[in-house]
């Protein structure tokens, strides 16, 4: 029985392919999560993300490829694995009708937390969901942020080893956002795994230690998100504004030149410009987005 | 360290799994009880007053039973389908599709199979409650005690158990809830009717009869009117027999076509 050695990452998937019919959800996905780390799947919606999340649960079952969960192979041993990993759906499924505090018993007993604990389990994740006050508030009465607060603290109730997150902050306001920003990364200071779906990039940006960018059912470029930026969008980008006609001139121009352009609808912006050769713009900062757009030509978000 | 026991190899079938299904119905049924307790009893006990009273002020005896001793035990059957089939194929539906329940069950350690064994079952054991209901209420137009009528729950119990497996099979298979339906219009009611409830299947066409045999809801009818007025041998072990393989069958279908619908 693997115990988890520092070395086994938490979860790994090696050419993963799901076909809905004609469709190819996932194509070749490659994946790893190093165990205490924190890895984001960035990539627009249709990217195959979320179908991804359900083959880590056996809910989805692969054409091709392997997938091992904290050392479980899927998914044969997936009830294993499940026992020791939580889950947070993107969509909310919480018992409505039933209380903050009915929710989370219900879930110590699906994922077996043994009666003595019980009570305890459900404090501890009251207080990292900052719910305490909300105990017997039935869900409904709930606002958005909260019950997003709510399906986390249901995954944390066995305390797993390791947490998928699909779409965590998918639909909330920005200061919610960041609330469970802050709760996220308090879950990897402690040493949890984490492997979480996104489509905002500032998301991925601040929470993961390692990023892979999804495209079309596949990993495009894999790496921190720093490193990406370097290595695909360079230092600064120029932002060039103007009409269209000057935009498209700025394009050919940078071709020529052999450079890497986006179009961001008032602007166009040349990656690994360097000086410039002379074109008048705003110089700025790179990010992830422009890594993004450059390496899978969506724009996202 | 997890708080869970997971070092023991999981296997199927878990006690554990089905504890925790099971707890997560009782937890809500809190919330819901009153609806449920009113649509499972209320509509059997109106058929069984519109036909004690309509019909029976016509006919004083049927088959050799008085009207009331007749209807007040048959009528145990249309409970069960009342209380079994229809909150399973609803509820199944609503779980599945709008609400996403199934979803958070699966992505803790319980499989499909878990999951229907522990819906059903908690299912089954209402309808034993539910289904001696109208046999209640007919104790107060005439219906005499007796001993017997304490198995009365435990058949309901079994019928319902089949019939909440054959409401999650039906949900399992439907893809939108209006497809109901067709189940409802062309399966259910049929049955409810030609199960020798408000009269006895000998009053009908050859063909119809034979097709009643088939109707597990006219075995749990005969099994319930011999429970309470003396059992007649072989040919209730022949009934039981009929209902546990009814059960049997539509648990195991119901697991096949739910695990088809969401395990993709």
């Amino acid at each position: 029985m693997t115990t988890g050695e520092i070395t086994e990452p938490a979860l790994v998937v090696r050419g993963a392919v799901k076909r809905f019919g004609s469709l190819t959800a996932v194509a070749g996905l490659d994946l790893e999560v190093p165990a205490g780390s924190c890895v984001g799947l960035l990539g627009p919606n249709g990217a195959g993300k979320s179908t991804t999340m359900k083959a880590l649960t056996a809910q989805v079952l692969l054409d091709e490829g392997e997938i091992r969960v904290l050392g479980h192979e899927l998914p044969a041993d997936s009830k294993q694995a499940r026992a020791q990993m939580g889950v947070v759906p993107q969509l909310d499924n919480l018992d409505t009708t039933l209380t903050v505090e009915q929710n989370l018993l219900v879930f110590t007993h699906l994922y077996r937390v043994p009666k003595a604990q019980r009570r305890a389990a459900i404090d501890r994740a009251l207080e990292i969901a900052t719910l305490a006050d909300r105990r017997d508030t039935k869900v409904d009465a709930l606002s958005g942020g909260m019950r997003r607060r709510l399906l986390i603290a249901r995954a944390l109730l066995h305390q797993p080893r390791l947490v998928l997150l699909d779409e965590p902050t998918v639909g909330l306001d920005p200061q919610v956002r960041q609330e469970l920003w802050a709760l996220i990364d308090r879950l990897r200071s402690e040493g949890v795994s984490i492997l979480m779906s996104t489509h905002y990039i500032e998301e991925a940006e601040r929470l993961c230690d390692r990023v892979i960018i999804m495209s079309h059912g596949t990993s495009v470029a894999v790496g921190h998100p720093r490193d990406l930026i370097a290595e695909h969008a360079g230092a600064e980008a120029l932002e060039v504004y103007g009409p269209p006609t000057r935009l498209a001139e700025v394009e050919a121009f940078a071709r020529t030149q052999g450079w890497s352009t986006r179009r961001t609808g008032t602007s166009v912006a040349i990656l690994h410009a360097g000086d410039g050769h002379g074109l008048d713009g705003e110089r700025r900062v790179t990010n992830l987005e422009d890594v993004f757009v450059l390496l899978t030509g969506e724009e996202i978000s | 360290m997890a708080a869970a026991d997971t070092s023991r190899r999981l296997h199927r079938l878990e006690a554990a799994a089905i504890r925790g299904v099971l707890v997560r119905e009782i937890v809500n049924f809190s919330s819901f009880w009153r609806s449920a307790t009113f649509s499972s009893t209320v509509d059997p006990t109106i058929y069984l007053l519109a036909f004690g009273f309509g019909f029976g002020a016509l006919v004083s005896t049927v088959a050799g039973y008085d009207y009331i001793d007749f209807v007040g035990t048959g009528i145990v059957a249309t409970t069960v389908l009342f209380a079994g089939a229809f909150p399973a194929m609803y509820g199944t539906f609503v779980k599945a599709t709008f609400q996403h329940t199934y979803d958070a069950i699966l992505s803790a350690p319980v499989d499909v199979e878990e999951l229907v064994t522990g819906e059903v079952l908690w299912v089954g054991a209402r309808t034993g409650v539910f289904g001696c209901v109208p046999m209640l209420v007919a104790m107060i137009f005439g219906l005499d005690p007796s001993w017997g009528m304490l198995l009365v729950p435990f058949i309901a119990a079994l019928a319902g158990l089949g019939w909440a497996s054959t409401g999650v099979f039906i949900a399992a298979r439907s893809k939108a809830i209006e497809t109901f339906s067709y189940w409802q219009s062309g399966l259910l009611t049929p049955m409810f009717l030609v199960a020798g409830t408000f009269f006895p299947l000998s009053e009908l066409p050859q063909w119809a009869q034979i097709l009643g045999n088939f109707n597990p809801l006219f075995h749990c009818v005969q099994l319930v009117r011999h429970a309470v007025f003396g059992f007649v041998g072989w040919a209730d072990v022949g009934h039981l027999a009929f209902l546990v393989a009814f059960a049997l069958i539509m648990w195991r279908l119901a697991i096949r076509f739910l695990e088809k619908r969401l395990i993709l």
